[in-house]
């Protein structure tokens, strides 16, 4: 029995692990550092930079959507108008021109009906990022939805989904294929006028994932979305929305990389999650946009809003986040708990190294009665890092018997790095219990030596501490998605040490 | 397999080791005892490679080449382990994987094939046995909330697993029960071989009782200041360290 135990362990361990233990591996991942890094030559169609009521028909018009949604999306403008950019997180950003800024570009030609017409260097590109799209090389178990720059350039297992009734498809296509549901659900959880960044998206968002799975159905797959910045001068901003009818189930991933700029490029998201009573969304990313190099030249600015409403009583949303990439990280994936019984969990690995700087975190809402949440971060910094983690947890005046839970540890590779922890707790419900612990740690010169004096060289010893510091989190996400994400902090912390 | 001459150690800008020499051939065990702060833990550290211990003087020779130019790690794959007299805890780190990354990454070192997990966990399978130990602690993080003996068990267990040249077990009987103490013992004594040597750090004589040394040395000041066969243990029992102290005026304060 025991013996059999420890054989699964390892077993599950090997494949959790196998990079770090294959030497050839191990080189591969060290020295490819931002592989994703490549720009892939296609000719797009863009739009030129600058931004003004005419942007936005534009955007609209390339995507030949209806009146409604051309009004929603000037709508949103005119109230960004309105907004200043927020100056609460601990970031150090210089001013964003928004006039330099291409809000749109796409593969030149006409849009693809199936994966077939999309062309070979685009096929190629996703293969590149490990992200076979063909139908030969499918993802076994996983349906991928590729986004490029501003436009879904497909989505595989379409046919297979649709079968269960499940509608998975890039947002563009949603609002002319299923417009009653995009209109029921867009913008409910995320308001037009939420938050500077959340605005600029409503009005020119372009393209990202749409989910619905209805009454009754639990996903048989994995969904996923890659995204991909392609071109120079643009920004991303992608608009997932994901909807779970009455005790349907779903995974979703999502999955970053950008070419190395020596610009920074602007990707402000927002991801919305609807679940229904006794529904369970669960969403994962892996976030490895361009982090800029060691002097911090370049890089991504991600300001991403994701929130997610339990709308249904015993609904279920569970964010799990690996951020290592971006120059900039402004991101909270929250959970509004209005069903009663509800339940939220944040769980988030978030690591600076060289120059990068990130304030991320969650906002637990608890509205209805013995809901729940669970918040785990773990912040990393390496080199002249910068990780702030920034929680919210509110409990409203009738959610009784309402819990929470958070775990907040920092962990500081080197002396130049910095953690800061801010959590804000607001209780207006006396019966609730809100507990939250904190730890900030070094990687300790003793457990250096340890490692060291067992065989174990530097920079392997640096990546497994870190991995074990992290190792509440990777449970959490899919396996595929936990090899991944170890691999990348791997990389990220290349020359971390020494 | 070991040759320590005139070794003279600085820490934190203090003298710790003061011209310390001792030799030791394959197949033989070395106890090493002395008065708390003598230098015991400072002699392992220095032969695993901690780093803030400065050698300003001597030599140590393990097998012919010059120890002191390999990195800790180097050191480990070259057969250097040393059983820490307080083990280290690293969270989330599963102990049975943390042993194969280092028993693998010793073998990479040495060119050799690194072990596949079948191989490897029929090899767990044998030490377990040979120490008589429970496979529990290997599902957990590396040390994480171990009992202190069950620290050192798992010390021996690596110790067991990653079959050294030389092993120093540094104080590794301290805290450790009598059952728990003669089962680390009986551990050793299984791995004893003429081609393994043992540099065995302890306060008490008892341990020597089931790890029969070939030499005794006692470590004060800095040096080794008297060595004998395993009765010198006994009489350091019966009298104390002041008792060596008595006999020999200290060289460095001549
Ligand atoms: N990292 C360090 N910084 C400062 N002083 C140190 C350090 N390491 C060792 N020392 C000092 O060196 C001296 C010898 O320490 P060491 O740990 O080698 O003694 P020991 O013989 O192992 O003692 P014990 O029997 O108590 O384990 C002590 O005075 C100790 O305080
Ligand atoms: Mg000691």
């Amino acid at each position: 029995m025991a013996t059999e135990r420890i054989q699964m362990e390892s077993e599950l361990r090997d494949r959790l692990r196998a990079p770090a233990t294959g030497n050839e591996a191990v080189e591969a991942a060290l020295s490819r550092r931002y592989d994703a890094g490549f720009v892939t030559d296609i000719e797009s169609d863009s739009l030129p930079p600058g931004l003004d009521e005419g942007t936005v028909r534009a955007i609209s018009a390339r995507k030949h959507e209806p009146e409604w949604m051309t009004e929603w999306r000037l709508k949103a403008y005119r109230h960004w108008l309105t907004m200043t950019p927020p100056h609460w997180a601990k970031l150090r950003i210089g001013p964003i021109d928004f006039q330099a800024i291409s809000y749109y570009s796409a593969p030149k030609g006409p849009k693809y009906k199936s994966l077939d017409e999309v062309p070979r260097e685009l096929i190629e590109t996703y293969d590149k990022l490990g992200v076979p799209l063909h139908e030969r090389a499918k993802l076994a178990g996983v349906a991928v939805d590729a986004v490029f720059d501003s436009v879904s350039v497909g989505t595989t297992f379409q046919k297979e989904l649709a079968a269960k009734g499940i509608v998975f498809c890039s947002m563009s296509e949603a609002v002319k294929s299923h417009p009653e549901l995009v209109k029921k659900y867009l913008g409910t959880v995320v308001p037009q006028g939420d938050n500077y960044f959340a605005a600029l998206n409503s009005a020119v968002f372009s393209d990202g994932s749409f989910v619905f799975i209805p009454k009754g159905v639990r996903c048989p797959m994995e969904l996923s979305t890659y995204f991909r910045i392609n071109a120079g001068h643009t920004g991303q901003f992608e608009r997932t929305l994901i909807i779970a009818e009455e005790g349907a189930s779903v995974s979703y991933l999502e999955g970053c990389t950008a070419p190395m700029r020596d610009e920074n490029q602007l990707h402000a998201a927002v991801v919305e999650l609807v679940a229904l009573d006794d529904a369970s969304i669960k969403y994962s990313t892996v976030q490895n946009w361009y982090p800029g190099d060691e002097n911090g030249v370049g890089g991504i600015y991600n300001f991403v809003t994701k929130r997610g409403e339990c709308r249904g009583p015993r609904s279920r949303i569970v964010w799990t986040q690996v951020e290592t990439g971006s120059a900039i990280t402004w991101k909270y994936p929250s959970c509004v708990l209005r069903g009663d019984d509800s339940a939220g969990e944040f769980h988030s690995v978030a690591l600076t190294h060289h120059c990068q700087q990130a304030d991320t975190g969650t906002k637990m809402i608890h509205i209805g009665r013995n809901t729940k949440s669970k918040i785990v971060s773990k912040g990393i910094s390496a080199g002249r890092g910068q990780n702030t983690y920034r929680g919210l947890v509110k409990i409203e005046k009738g959610a009784e018997g309402a819990r929470n839970h958070t775990q907040c540890d920092s962990l500081l590779i080197g002396k130049r790095c910095g953690a800061h922890t801010f959590p804000y707790i607001e209780v207006k419900n006396p019966g609730a219990i809100v507990e939250h612990e904190a730890t900030t740690s070094k990687i300790s010169e003793d457990q250096m030596f340890y490692c060291r004096s067992r065989g174990i060289g530097e920079e392997d010893a640096v990546s497994m501490i870190v991995d074990g510091f992290c190792k509440q989190v990777f449970r959490e996400l899919p396996m595929e998605f936990a090899v991944e994400a170890k691999k990348l902090l791997e990389v990220s912390l290349e020359g971390a040490v020494g | 397999m070991l040759k320590i001459d005139n070794l003279h150690v600085r820490v934190a800008g203090r003298e710790i080791l003061k011209g310390l020499s001792l030799e030791a051939k394959a197949g033989e065990v070395h106890a090493i005892m002395g008065p708390n702060g003598a230098g015991k833990s400072t002699l392992g550290n220095v032969l695993a490679g901690r780093e803030g211990y400065e050698v300003t003087a001597g030599t140590v020779e393990f097998e012919g080449q010059n120890l002191l130019e390999l990195a800790p790690e180097e050191r480990a794959a070259a057969g250097v382990f040393l059983a820490f007299q307080y083990p280290v805890e690293i969270p989330g780190v599963n102990n049975t994987y943390f042993l194969r990354a280092a028993l693998n990454a010793q073998r990479r070192q040495r060119g050799e094939a690194e072990l596949d997990s079948m191989q490897f966990l029929k090899k767990v399978r044998e030490k377990l046995a040979v120490l008589h130990l429970k496979d529990e602690l290997l599902h957990r993080a590396v040390n994480e909330g171990f009992s202190g003996g069950e620290k050192k068990r798992n010390e021996i267990f690596q110790l067991a697993l990653l079959e050294p040249k030389l092993a120093i077990l540094d104080e590794t009987d301290s805290g450790l029960d009598i059952d728990a103490m003669k089962l680390v013992a009986d551990g050793v004594n299984a791995m004893r071989d003429p081609a393994r040597s043992f540099l065995v750090i302890t306060h008490y004589q008892r341990l020597l009782d089931y790890i029969v040394p070939d030499v005794v040395h006692v470590l004060a000041e800095g040096r080794i200041v008297e060595s004998g066969d395993r009765t010198l243990a006994h009489e350091l029992e019966a009298h104390g360290y002041g008792w060596v102290a008595g006999r020999h005026a200290p060289a460095g304060a001549a």
